[in-house]
């Protein structure tokens, strides 16, 4: 049941049309009493500017008006600061929850704490930023169907002769006689000249429309387009599949399976870090560095395990990539890359020490052991071995007389051994821990003396997938058309139609540049000897300083 | 000579070329008499934009000349970066000018861009090697878009700041003519800014300390200025130096809140001899200058550089910016501070383009929010690069 308005032209408007679709009649009181037409969606009906009675209506007003629309911009952009104020808690290093609020607490004080608690740490996962951001995605749907739909199709369906009425109320318009020649013939120069401009021109017996660039008009919807694609594409990054984010650790000529891609294995043959050899600068100084970072580089061996291979199993490997992987410039590999993010330098690999009589200093041999491998005894001869009874990678002091562990990670290791020689087969106890050595059942004659450590890098990798890239990519390049179409072109029409004793009624309209069209106005006017045309916006600003020099 | 010295001399070159013709484009808009005003405007402003394309190839050549000594695109640190900025203005300000030919543009946008450059040529200004993350042309092409958007959405703030000199009455008490004259007063502290490190530097001014930083280390820090706030637990470590007034927390760096207190003395001092010598707020001198500028038309250049720069932006600062994100740290988005208030001055500029598209917001509002626009890439580049910290920080 769609009412109409039919215009005095006899053309049935659909309801909430401002301006005549046909001759361009102004329809409402309000275009009517204006000196320049709204020419907004060319006066066309728009649905949320119409209809305001079922709650369909409503919440489709909401999403679609740009005060709530520029009001969600506005709070998303406000939101978006006051996560900058402090660091975000991804970038705290503090592992636990508690960690995490003791460290906002202790570096930024009652702020901190309350900037912790109030969730303004983690201010861009929480429920409501991503809300908002949801509304401003739909928000956007609405909004361009709302305008961009009605606006297409007026567009489509332009007459080329207008009413007086629209004319006079366009903001650049002329009127009168020709200046000079023959007033036949001035339909056809402003042709050729409008053409010669790259116009289209059409006519309809007195009257005649030139337009150019109306493709311009569809790049705020062509923008909105990419932008909702874009946002589907990081909301398609929640199904599975779509993304993998895993960091891994690999030392030194250690061979890992990639967590995250299955069948895959990397080894790590060396981490590499160069530096500047330069005297620190003045910025240097300033900032507190003396030496600044060249090349953060891991050669690896990518392996693929073979398709007949158990699975988990690193054997049966074929080598895929032999690559460098540095910073800015990845490993890839089947979608995914391989980032360098950190590294730890020389991490303990193998502590070697002696088994050395205390008073003569004899040695009756090495020991040498594996950190992240070591062997329950060491067997020297048939008489003299070391058993290995306890091992503390990351030793953090004692409990209840037990020593303890932090981490697996050997940073600190502690042993508890057990020597056993020709002159002690019942063995020795010792416990020994860098600069420590306790012999829980007395005087000892042997001791484990140290003799040095084997050391290792440790290279941080992040492993990624995310499908969801191309998705992105789509978007913003759609995005950027969109709004290179919208801001660098803009649509011109300019309306003539000749009366019968010979003068000229001239319109003007452009959706961006006034400066640009009326340039070719000017040429227009003087290629067809035209009458002068006038900016309405013009005329008023001067009324209004001439009212003001009369206060 | 080597090449980094030649480079130091363009550079002194564009910043002299910008002087004079600033003085020149005063001179094209100066005249007011009816005898050939037009032509003089003519004539005054050919020489004036001459002059200033003679500055920025000039300033092309100290880019490039840097650029090869360097090895990379001289976009690296605090001072490369805020002299491009400038550069960028003043190749904005041509583009624009040529669209529109109105000289006032000028006299105000090459003023800005002089700012910039001083302020710039306060920050250390050697050669620093690359960090592993900058060593990308993704450095050169990034910075270069995102600096060359920004430049010309300064140029809306060029045009807002003119149609508000033009449009607010001066002699009228208004909240318009505060916030404007508060505007140049800003301005003015900027020049304090110039003035004090200048002047400190020229009395070789340097007062060590040490003190406790927030991780709870002890560290060392040289003042170029007298500290007026000391750090967290200092203890003065030169003879003769002032002792600092006031210690602050260990989350504040006393050492730029004094350079701000400096700033913030020098440019009210200044601001205020202007006054009492003038006894004229600064609007009411600048006012006399834009009376023949025809304000739809500088709305119309306002809205004009919001459109063309808009787009450069969401390619460098945006687009370009995921593209390399994603390959240095394989992820497109990180909410790093920069990035963030990237997106802040899209939103803005976003919403600018809404609010003026859909509800009139053009004339004097828009000329305001042009300003704002400004003001958010401003912060950007000084308040994010310096106070928060994160990825893109400087210092």
């Amino acid at each position: 049941m769609m009412e109409k308005i039919i215009c005095v032209c006899k053309h049935e408007n659909p309801v909430g049309t401002k301006i005549c679709a046909n001759c361009g009649r102004p329809l409402t009181e309000e275009e009517q009493n204006s000196k320049v037409l709204d020419m907004k969606y060319d006066g066309s009906a728009i649905r949320s500017k119409t209809y305001n009675k079922s709650i369909v209506d409503k919440i489709w007003n909401f999403f679609s008006s740009v005060k709530v629309g520029v009001s969600l911009i506005i709070i998303t952009l406000v939101a978006a600061s006051i996560g900058t104020i402090f660091p975000q808690e991804f970038y705290v290093s503090a592992g636990t929850e508690l960690e995490r609020e003791l460290y906002y607490e202790k570096t930024y004080g009652s702020l901190g704490k309350l900037y912790y608690s109030l969730g303004l740490a983690d201010i861009y996962s929480s429920w409501w930023f991503q809300v908002l951001v949801g509304m401003l995605g739909i928000s956007i749907i609405v909004a361009s169907l709302d305008r961009g739909l009605p606006l297409y199709k007026s567009l489509k369906n332009q007459r080329v002769k207008r009413h007086e009425s629209f004319m006079k109320r366009q903001r650049v318009i002329a009127e009168g006689a020709i200046t000079e020649g023959d007033s036949a013939r001035t339909l056809d120069l402003i042709e050729d000249k409008m053409k010669n401009l790259k116009y289209k021109v059409r006519r309809e017996g007195n009257a005649l429309l030139a337009e150019r660039g109306r493709f311009a008009r569809s790049g705020p919807y062509i923008n909105h387009v990419g932008l909702i694609i874009f946002l589907l594409g990081v909301m398609f990054r929640l199904l599975p599949g779509f993304y993998v984010d895993e960091a891994m650790w690999i030392r030194e000529g250690e061979t890992r399976a990639v967590p995250g891609m299955d069948g895959y294995f990397l080894e790590n043959e060396k981490f590499i870090l160069e530096t500047y050899d330069n005297d620190p600068t003045e910025s240097q100084k300033q900032q507190g560095v003396n030496v600044v970072a060249k090349n953060y580089q891991t050669n690896v061996k990518l392996y693929k395990q073979s398709e007949d291979a158990v699975a988990g199993q690193s054997d049966n490997l074929e080598l895929v990539q032999d690559y460098s992987i540095r910073v800015n410039h990845p490993l890839q590999q089947e979608g995914y890359s391989f980032y360098q993010m950190d590294f730890r330098l020389n991490e303990l690999k193998e502590m070697r020490f002696s088994l050395t009589n205390k008073e003569t200093g004899e040695s009756l041999g090495p020991v040498n052991i594996d950190l992240t491998n070591p062997q329950k005894e060491y067997v020297i001869d048939d008489q003299t071995k070391v058993a290995l009874l306890g091992y503390y990678p990351d030793f953090s002091g004692f409990e209840n007389g037990e020593p303890q562990t932090k981490t697996p990670t050997p940073n600190n290791p502690a042993f508890i051994f057990k020597m056993i020689t020709p002159e002690k087969p019942d063995g020795e106890v010792s416990f020994v821990a860098i600069q420590q050595t306790i012999e829980p059942n007395g005087d000892n004659a042997y001791k484990m003396a140290f003799q040095g450590v084997e050391t290792r890098n440790m290279s941080g990798l992040t492993v990624h997938k995310d499908r969801t890239i191309p998705i992105l990519a789509i978007g913003g390049f759609i995005f950027l058309l969109g709004v290179a179409i919208g801001s660098y072109w803009s649509h011109r029409r300019v309306w003539v139609q000749q009366l019968d004793d010979g003068t000229i009624m001239l319109a003007a309209h452009t959706n961006k540049n006034w400066f640009t069209i009326k340039k070719d106005i000017d040429a227009v006017t003087e290629y067809a000897h035209l009458p002068k045309y006038v900016d309405q916006l013009d005329v008023e600003e001067q009324n209004e300083k001439e009212g003001d020099n009369t206060l | 000579m080597s090449l980094i010295d030649i480079s130091g001399y363009l550079l002194f070159i564009a910043f002299i070329a910008y002087l004079v013709a600033t003085l020149l484009f005063g001179g094209a808009i100066k005249s007011k008499k009816p005898d050939g005003a037009v032509q003089r405007a003519e004539k005054w402003g050919k020489v004036a934009i001459t002059v200033t394309i003679i500055g920025l190839l000039s300033q092309l050549g100290y880019f490039i000349t840097r650029w090869i000594y360097t090895g990379h695109a001289p976009v690296s640190n605090m001072f490369e970066f805020t002299t491009a900025f400038g550069m960028f203005i003043v190749g904005a300000f041509i583009l624009i000018y040529f669209m529109y030919r109105v000289v006032v543009l000028g006299f105000v946008a090459l003023p800005i861009a002089i700012l910039i450059i001083a302020y710039a040529a306060m920050f250390p200004n050697e050669v620093n090697p690359l960090v592993p993350s900058l060593q990308s042309y993704w450095l050169t092409v990034h910075v270069i878009t995102a600096a060359l958007g920004q430049s010309i959405l300064a140029i809306s703030a060029v045009a807002g700041l003119i149609y508000l000199l033009k449009d607010i009455n001066s002699k009228q008490k208004s909240r318009n003519r505060f916030w404007l004259e508060f505007i140049l007063y800003f301005v003015v502290l900027v020049v304090g800014f110039v003035v004090s490190s200048i002047t400190f530097k020229a009395m070789d001014y340097e007062a060590q300390f040490t003190y406790v930083d927030k991780e709870e280390f002890e560290s060392e820090i040289v003042y170029y200025m007298p500290a007026v706030f000391g750090m967290n637990e200092y203890q003065v470590l030169t003879d003769d130096v002032m002792e600092p007034l006031v210690e602050m927390p260990p989350i504040i760096n006393a050492k730029k809140l004094t350079t701000v207190f400096w700033s913030f003395i020098f440019g009210t001092v200044i601001y205020l001899l202007i006054r009492l010598i003038t006894r004229r707020r600064i609007i009411e001198m600048l006012q006399p200058l834009v009376q023949k500028v025809n304000l739809p038309l500088l709305d119309e250049i306002g809205y004009r550089s919001v459109l063309i720069g808009f787009p450069v932006f969401s390619l460098g600062a945006l687009v370009f910016a995921m593209i390399w994100a994603q390959e240095a740290w394989g992820r497109f988005w990180g909410w790093d501070p920069k990035e963030v208030w990237a997106l802040i001055t899209w939103l803005f500029y976003a919403a600018f383009l809404h609010l003026r598209l859909s509800k009139g917001w053009e004339g004097r509002k828009s000329a305001w929010l042009a300003l704002v626009g400004f003001a958010i890439i401003l912060f950007n580049l000084i308040v994010v690069n310096l106070v928060i910290a994160g990825l893109h920080s400087y210092a």
